[in-house]
């Protein structure tokens, strides 16, 4: 309960600063924007009061949650006839695709490469290798790089990848546009995972229950997979669920710009362009309110599942 | 192998204009009109080298990497771009290890109440998606510059990325240092000076600050690494390093309209990034 407090006083505390960034600071005059250049001080006044922004901050401020809550029906600043609420739910299932595709591919990935790290003392230095590499690349360029070699350089072997920012393509199009984006993303944490497993399931190896469990006679694959795996696996959950958090929030931003993917990260980029206060308001909570939950869900199965903080 | 790679990025902009020996903001046709008009057939297709080449006198001549857009030598402003990259690095991360440590070392020795409203701070910033706070301050600032008291930045100034750089990150360094703080008060020897009658600022300057320099220094690369990716992401989107200066954020947002025609005009500061923040990751996995 009071876990649940503690986050929704974060989501509140954000939505408060972003506010502030935007509606308080004198560079961001949202009628100005709104006008376009040289309105006059009357078409200015006009449209500050047709949007509210002639009113005290903090009225503003509730009456613009309570639209984005409450009635749903808070319109875009720059598109009148755009209402924020269903665009973001538009957008949300590109960037939700693309997030659990590359989980699903580094997870696996991730696996292999750490199994192969604990199990193969050699591979070691691979291992730690691949992991500084993954986090070392720029994932617009590698984006980048990808397009040049399927979409040109070697285009006769990557005929099935659709060409980049298609819409109302067939679903199977759809999906194969998928591929080479989730694997770019993937790519930046595989390698992470791997050596992040690799050590946990040193130290797993190291502890007394795997003595007990030897001297009981199990099988060694019996010890991986029951004993030292099930415990190696609690940091890669907590890195887990902090990293999926962040990218279904909008994290995925480079990826989708890079594939001409429509998703919240582009929503939201696109929304901070324009100045486009109510959709980046929207974007920005929707974002937060990921991270803040995935933040959770880590900290309540951490406990669930490690004995020694029950 | 790896101090080289450090070294010699960290270093290039000093020999920079000894061995581009092109100028990174010439744009070559109007140079030479403007320059030497008897050159004039130099001008024209397939003349000005589009790929990496060369053609000059000497082994590195001009246009080793081909030039971009507007006939600009993309090798010399790969290496003037890195200047800008480092030097925006370096100060965000000098100015986020000394904002994060002073958070840190206050919440975590003070404690009580200040440490609760810093640590409530520090979580706020730390919930906030890191990229979505860049990129919102980077708006703002980037459109007016910031004048605040005393200090004025332009807005296309090179130190405003740094800014919002240095404070974005500013709890990756806040939490690890606090909890370190709160680690060290409870060992031994701290409360051995303690029982000797030691002051809270002699543990502290004595005792507490010591013990830290190795989290600190273990910190720095790291932070580093992250400051090079994020300035080039800013920059890639158009709202870190303001044209005409080049970094290598901006340079892989330039070769982006040319990826098919000219790939080396991103590939080559992307392949920079890479190999920096990777040479900084390395040097932090060996501290640790």
């Amino acid at each position: 309960m009071t876990r649940l407090l503690r986050a929704l006083a974060v989501i509140f505390g954000i939505s408060v600063l972003v506010f502030l960034i935007f509606f308080a600071t004198p560079g961001t005059d949202p009628a100005a924007r709104l006008a376009g250049r040289g309105a006059s001080p009357e078409t200015l006044a006009a449209i500050r009061h047709e949007y509210g922004l002639d009113r005290p901050l903090p009225l503003q401020y509730a009456a613009l949650m309570r639209r984005l809550f409450w009635t749903r029906d808070l319109p875009s600043f720059v598109n009148r006839g755009q209402l924020v609420v269903p665009t973001l739910l538009r957008a949300a299932p590109v960037t939700l695709a693309l997030a659990t595709g590359a989980a699903a591919i580094w997870l696996t990935l991730g696996l292999c490469i750490g199994l192969v790290g604990a199990l193969f003392r050699r591979a070691g230095a691979l291992v730690t290798a691949l992991g500084l590499l993954g986090v070392s690349i720029p994932v617009f360029w590698l984006g980048e790089i990808v397009n040049l070699l399927t979409q040109d350089r070697l285009r006769p072997w990557f005929a099935w990848v659709p060409p980049l920012g298609l819409r109302d393509q067939s679903w199977t199009d759809t999906a194969l546009g998928y591929v080479l984006p989730c694997t770019t993303l993937a790519v930046l944490y595989a390698g992470i995972y791997g050596r992040v497993l690799r050590t946990s399931l040193a130290d797993a190896y190291r502890q007394d229950y795997i003595r007990t469990a030897r001297a009981k006679g199990l099988g060694e694959t019996r010890i991986l997979l029951k004993h030292a795996l099930r415990n190696a696996l609690l940091p890669i959950l907590a890195l887990f669920g902090l990293d999926f958090g962040a990218l279904i929030g909008g994290g995925t931003l480079l990826v989708e710009l890079v594939f001409g993917l429509r998703g919240v990260g582009k929503l939201t980029y696109d929304a901070l362009r324009n100045l486009d206060l109510a959709m980046v308001m929207a974007c920005v909570l929707y974002a937060s309110l990921f991270v803040v939950l995935a933040n959770a869900a880590v900290d309540l199965l951490q406990t669930r599942l490690d004995p020694r903080r029950r | 192998m790896l101090l080289a790679i450090v070294a010699a990025t960290a270093l290039a902009p000093l020999y920079a204009a000894r061995i581009s020996g092109t100028d990174p903001f010439l744009s070559t046709p109007m140079a030479q009109t403007n320059g030497n008009p008897v050159l004039a057939d130099n001008l024209g297709l397939g003349v000005t080298p589009i790929g990496p080449g060369w053609r000059g006198p000497y082994l590195f001549g001009p246009y080793l990497l081909g030039a971009d857009t507007l006939g600009r030598d993309v090798a010399a402003r790969l290496l003037y771009g890195g200047r800008t990259s480092l030097l925006v690095a370096g100060a965000a991360t000098i100015l986020c290890l000394l904002l994060g440590s002073l958070a840190g070392i206050t919440a975590g020795f003070v404690g009580g109440l200040t440490d609760t409203a810093l640590s409530a701070l520090i979580d706020l910033l730390w919930a906030f998606p890191v990229y979505l706070l860049a990129i919102s301050l980077s708006i703002v600032l980037v459109n007016e510059g910031l004048h605040l008291g005393p200090i004025t930045l332009e807005a296309d100034d090179k130190l405003l990325p740094a800014l919002i750089l240095g404070l974005v990150y500013v709890p990756y360094v806040a939490r690890p240092i606090r909890a370190e703080v709160r680690a060290l008060l409870a060992r031994d020897f701290v409360e051995a000076a303690h029982a000797t009658g030691g002051t809270r600022s002699h543990i502290l300057r004595r005792h507490i600050l010591p013990s830290l320099l190795p989290t600190f220094l273990g910190l720095a690369p790291i932070i580093a690494a992250m400051m090079l990716l994020t300035e080039a992401a800013l920059s890639i989107l158009g709202i870190g390093i303001q044209p005409p200066e080049a970094s290598w954020g901006t340079l892989i947002a330039d070769g982006q309209s040319l990826i098919y025609s000219r790939p080396w005009v991103a590939i080559a500061p992307g392949l920079a990034v890479a190999l920096t923040v990777l040479a900084l990751n390395t040097l932090a996995d060996r501290d640790a």
